[in-house]
């Protein structure tokens, strides 16, 4: 409980820090989100009404207590580009978002599980070797270069999958899948690699253990051994790698959506970035922080189910 | 044989159902609706084009980019319209007059003209957007070519009389500015103008949706349903979801890309009406220099940067202006400063810089195209001993501190399309708010302060080729060229028109069968 | 007794290029700037090994001189991130109390967002450039050497030795940087050189999204950017960046592990 409240605690002071922070960023950069927002033809005129009706003019402190104070009531303030809350536009990006880490998520765990495990019982053998090359060159690979290839491969060439086109899952199921399978499978292949090397590593450490050697004393094959007992003490790790794939993707995957034109949160980081909407960018990294927290406090959490020994300090 | 003759048949009654409502439309459209001929217009069907940018606002009145122009083009309509000639033409209204001394402008409101609302379009809507544009009610003008109006009067309920404080030559071309209606609470949430377009949705980052006004008073048009503009700010995956199928309508295609197109494609270029040039900041040394800057023009191949960045498919410029404008272009500037290392050379002795100079050249980075032109200038001028650095810099970034600033040394934009000469001549002014060159010559605030003024059309039109002369003796900038304008499309549509300005008109497109 | 396969393939791939690098001072098939509009988008042949770009320069010379960038802003990169993280990982791991709450939470800020995100953020802030990479990929790569760098000197400091050091009354500096920092060395080593493999594809994706390292320098992750327009025309301009980037991943992942390898035989 006390685990708990301290890191509670810890986030808010965090967070707070980090919108400081982000705010002082901003009046400091070079660029006038007016400015942006109206492009090179725009007149003077314009350029006042819109500075007035963004609140702009008003002085940079009062900015940020007026915001914080809102942030407080749940209210995050309106985007300068699209005039919308902030909130709505997010909870546009997140099914997007949400979706494309799901997908990745399940493609790594069908793919780098029994992979992992299987490196793992045929080490040292020619099979184990070949995993490993593979693995090595998944994490060497750019994700968004292999993003672009597959995309040239599966959507022009063959043309399984229309790159560019989200839609909805409630329009469309099929549609939508075959929008983000790519992507997620690019996002995918870099997690499968540090998965499968996890998972191997975690189930060899165990394999030497003395409860895996009484269990091979009573008469019981590999098979058995690996399935029964010394899986469940491997996800350990994996649980802590897969956390890390979470926070990853939910974070927005900034490159990936770029390369796929997809509508996540992570474009829409991007472009609120170069366009200096920061009232969208605050409530984006606000965000990111809170998912990125929450979900290392939820692994920790996992570790203590997982293993009633590691008590939470 | 039966089937052919019914087939020319109906070619024949298509070919003049158009010439009719051309001809009922105004005096001298040359509309070139499609190369190809046999191909037979189908109405309806939903089309999906893909655009780079977001729109900066849906009230056109507030809105200045122009990438929110070429989609809301369909939506709103002036007084009066551009055609894709740089034309201008009743719209809102049916006709107009105006006065011996050009400053009493009378138009009359087309008859049972609606707005997408359904309702009828009245002279108090005309008189509300145009005081609106005045800032009669904030004291703040939205567009300040407006505040040359000194009443505007609706003595009845189909005529509207502006009545102009002095003589403005552009006061015509800036009517095509949207006429609102009055009742309509947000014009930036619900948008509603007359065009042959109504608004139906906007999703940031996502889409435009625009669907045919059944209303609209051009008889025949739009031919199709709908109109989605799907926003996709990367070349690449636009490209490849325009050739998985995904986007039937790709404007502003590379032109390097054109030639990849497969036979299912089919593509329409022109001229833009865009300047892509160079400039130097005058009020920097060694810019300051007029031998400096007539060095680097000399030094700048500009055919050969067309040649690399645009794959040939660009107009050579000599000046701040398009041949697209024949009316007003100057010609013969371009081959003022030929390529001719040598002169360059001794043009830099003369300015003391014999060794040459170190600069830096800032460009936009979301432009490759301009980044691209950045990478061949360099090149060039290395080779009269000019060092340039490329410096990236951000778009909101360039906007500020170089654009508005006037915080550099070189840097590489395009000025687009505008109709009025005023609009694209006074840039150089030296009391242009952007004059973001520094470029000071009173002889040439003169001349376009006189053409202002200057009510023959054909004196007009001289004053500014001369404007456009002074701008290549006195090197102001380098001005490179008017990029091709290329609009793919998939093979089953056809009727696409490109005009000298920012504008995708969807209303003449059409499927084939 | 096994071979340690991972250093020799690592070291191997690494070396390659790092003579390529060397030859490239000196020597590069055509000069790696020069343009050439005739001759663009040539594919490879005996004159242009990997092909010519948009603008008809040398792949192969624009490869090779960009082998010069991805080991300056990998290099520069790691060793600032390497040596800051290193001082506080050791202050906060050595010194504990309030000193490494304060480093920790500090570091967990920095943790809490993707390093891509941090270093955008860096770049929009100081501008892109090649030395603003730099700094933004060092930034980004300070939190994981001081984790390791702090585990390290809380483990060492209840040994023995620095107790003995301590009663001899020997300074606190003297004793972090002499007597305990040589232990912690090795797996900072190690992350040194995942560091590197990391900073390369970072400085990738900078520069796919127009920041990073500025045209007309080569780099690999600028070349990438500009092939991928082209891919349909010269999709071998795509190929060969993206390769180097990949191989030179790969080595450093690999020595990474063959030195860990080498330092504690026991997992493989």
């Amino acid at each position: 409980m006390y685990f708990v409240l301290r890191r509670g605690l810890t986030l808010g002071v965090t967070l707070i820090l980090i919108s400081f922070l982000t705010f002082l960023v901003f009046q400091i950069i070079p660029g006038d989100p007016v400015l942006t927002i109206l492009g090179m033809d725009a007149e003077k005129g314009q350029i006042l009404a819109l500075q007035e009706k963004l609140g702009l003019d008003k002085p940079l402190f009062q900015r940020f207590i007026s915001w914080m104070g809102g942030v407080f009531s749940g209210n995050l303030g309106e985007s300068l580009r699209f005039s919308r809350p902030v909130l709505d536009l997010m909870m546009s990006r997140l099914p997007v978002t949400i979706s494309l880490a799901l997908i990745s998520l399940g493609v790594t765990i069908i793919i780098a599980i029994p992979l992992g495990i299987l490196a793992a019982k045929v080490r040292g053998q020619w099979l184990d070797y070949l995993i490993s090359l593979l693995t090595q060159l998944g994490m060497a690979i750019p994700s968004f270069w292999l993003g672009i290839i597959l995309m040239f491969i599966f959507g022009v060439i063959f043309r399984w999958f229309t790159p560019g086109s989200y839609v909805p899952w409630s329009e469309d199921f099929w549609g939508a899948f075959k929008g983000l399978f790519l992507p997620a499978l690019a996002m995918a292949i870099p997690k499968i690699a540090v998965l499968v090397r996890y998972l191997r590593a975690a189930v060899l450490e165990q394999l030497k253990l003395e409860y895996v050697r009484t269990a091979y004393g009573k008469g019981l094959g590999q098979n058995v051994v690996v399935n029964k007992h010394v899986l469940k003490n491997a996800l350990i790790p994996v649980v802590t790698v897969l956390g890390m794939i979470v926070a990853d993707v939910l974070g927005g995957s900034l490159i990936i959506e770029q390369v796929f034109a997809l509508p996540g949160m992570g474009r829409l980081l991007v472009s609120s970035i170069s366009y200096r909407d920061f009232p969208l960018v605050q409530g984006m990294i606000l965000y990111i922080a809170i998912i990125v927290t929450c979900i290392n406090f939820i692994v920790d959490i996992m570790y203590g189910l997982l293993d009633p020994r590691i008590r939470l300090e | 044989m039966l089937k052919s003759s019914k087939g020319v048949m109906l070619i024949l009654i298509l070919v003049l159902s158009l010439t009719v409502f051309v001809g009922c439309g105004q005096r001298s459209d040359k509309q070139v609706v499609s190369e190809d001929s046999t191909s037979q217009i189908k109405s309806g069907g939903n089309v999906v084009v893909v655009v780079p940018q977001d729109p900066d606002y849906l009230d056109p009145h507030l809105a200045a980019a122009a990438g929110t122009q070429e989609m809301m083009f369909n939506v709103f309509e002036g007084l009066v319209k551009p055609d894709n000639q740089g034309h201008i033409h009743p719209a809102v209204a049916s006709d107009y007059t105006v006065s011996e001394d050009g400053l009493v402008y009378t138009f009359t409101l087309r008859k049972g003209i609606k707005f997408h609302n359904g309702n009828l379009v009245t002279v108090d809507d005309v008189k509300y957007s145009l005081e609106r544009l005045m800032g009669v009610e904030t004291g703040e003008p939205l567009a300040a070519s407006f505040t040359v109006i000194d009443n505007i009067e609706t003595p009845d309920q189909q005529t509207v009389v502006i009545t102009l404080k002095e003589f403005d030559a552009s006061f015509l071309a800036n009517l095509t500015v949207a006429i609102l209606p009055e009742d309509n609470a947000d014009h930036n949430l619900n948008p509603i103008g007359t065009g042959p377009f109504k608004f139906i949705e906007y999703v940031p980052e996502q889409r435009v949706v625009i669907e045919k006004f059944a209303d609209y008073w051009k008889e025949g048009v739009p031919y199709v349903d709908k109109v989605e503009f799907r926003i996709i700010p990367d070349n690449e995956a636009a490209l490849l979801s325009f050739k998985s199928g995904a986007i039937d309508i790709y404007p502003r295609i590379a032109n390097e890309r054109l030639e990849e197109l497969g036979s299912e494609f089919h593509y329409v270029q022109g001229m833009q009406n865009m300047v892509q040039l160079m400039t130097m900041n005058i009020a920097h040394k060694p810019f300051d220099d007029i031998r400096v800057r007539r060095a680097i023009n000399y030094a700048i191949d500009v055919d050969e940067i067309i040649e690399a960045v645009a794959f040939g498919l660009g107009t050579k410029l000599g000046s701040n202006m398009s041949p697209v404008m024949p009316q007003y272009y100057q010609e013969g500037l371009e081959s003022t400063y030929n390529l001719n290392i040598e002169r360059a050379k001794e043009l830099l002795t003369e300015a003391g810089y014999e060794d040459g100079f170190k600069t830096v050249i800032s460009v936009p980075a979301n432009y490759q195209f301009h980044v691209d032109t950045a990478q061949v200038i360099a090149s060039q001028l290395q080779k009269v001993g000019i060092d340039v650095d490329i410096e990236l810099v951000e778009w909101g970034v360039w906007l500020d501190r170089i654009y508005r600033g006037r915080d550099y040394e070189m840097t590489i934009i395009g000025f687009t399309g505008k109709l009025d000469p005023h609009k694209i001549l006074g840039r150089f002014t030296s009391d242009y708010d952007a004059n973001f060159l520094n470029y000071n010559n009173s002889e040439y605030d003169e001349l376009i302060k006189q053409a202002t003024k200057t009510v023959d059309l054909e004196q007009r039109a001289e004053l500014y080729r001369r404007a456009q002369q002074i701008l290549t003796e006195d090197a102001a900038a380098v001005y490179i060229m008017d990029p091709n304008f290329a609009v793919a499309m998939k093979q089953n549509i056809q009727g696409y028109i490109i005009y000298p300005l920012d504008v995708l008109d969807m209303s003449t497109i059409y499927f084939t069968e | 007794m096994k071979k340690n396969l991972n250093l020799y393939i690592g070291g191997g791939l690494i070396l390659i290029q790092l003579l390529a690098m060397l030859v490239s001072f000196v020597y590069t098939p055509f000069d790696p700037n020069e343009m050439n509009i005739q001759e663009r988008f040539s594919p490879p042949s005996w004159n242009h090994w990997l092909g010519t770009d948009n603008f008809g320069r040398d792949i192969l010379s624009r490869i090779m001189k960009g082998s010069q960038t991805a080991f300056l802003v990998g290099t520069i990169a790691v060793s600032i991130g390497l040596t800051i993280g290193t001082f506080i990982g050791a202050f906060a791991g050595y010194l504990g109390g309030w000193i490494d709450e304060i480093i920790m939470r500090l570091t967990d800020t920095l943790q809490a967002f993707p390093g891509i995100l941090l270093a955008l953020m860096f770049i929009t802030v100081f501008g892109p450039s090649t030395v603003n990479t730099m700094l933004a990929l060092s930034l980004v790569s300070i939190p994981v050497f001081s984790r390791i760098s702090r585990s390290g000197f809380i483990q060492y400091k209840q040994f023995e030795f620095v107790e003995a050091a301590r009663a001899m009354g020997l300074s606190t500096i003297r004793i972090m940087f002499l007597h305990i920092l040589p232990n912690v060395m090795s797996p900072l080593i190690v992350a040194a050189s995942m560091g590197f493999a990391s900073a390369v594809l970072a400085e990738a994706g900078l520069s796919y999204l127009g920041l990073g390292v500025q045209p007309p320098d080569p780099s690999w992750g600028r070349m990438l950017n500009e092939a991928q327009n082209y891919i349909f025309k010269a999709p071998w301009y795509t190929l060969s960046p993206g390769i180097m980037i990949t191989i030179s991943v790969l080595g450093f992942n690999l020595l990474g592990d063959g030195i860990r390898d080498l330092r504690d035989p026991r997992i493989t």
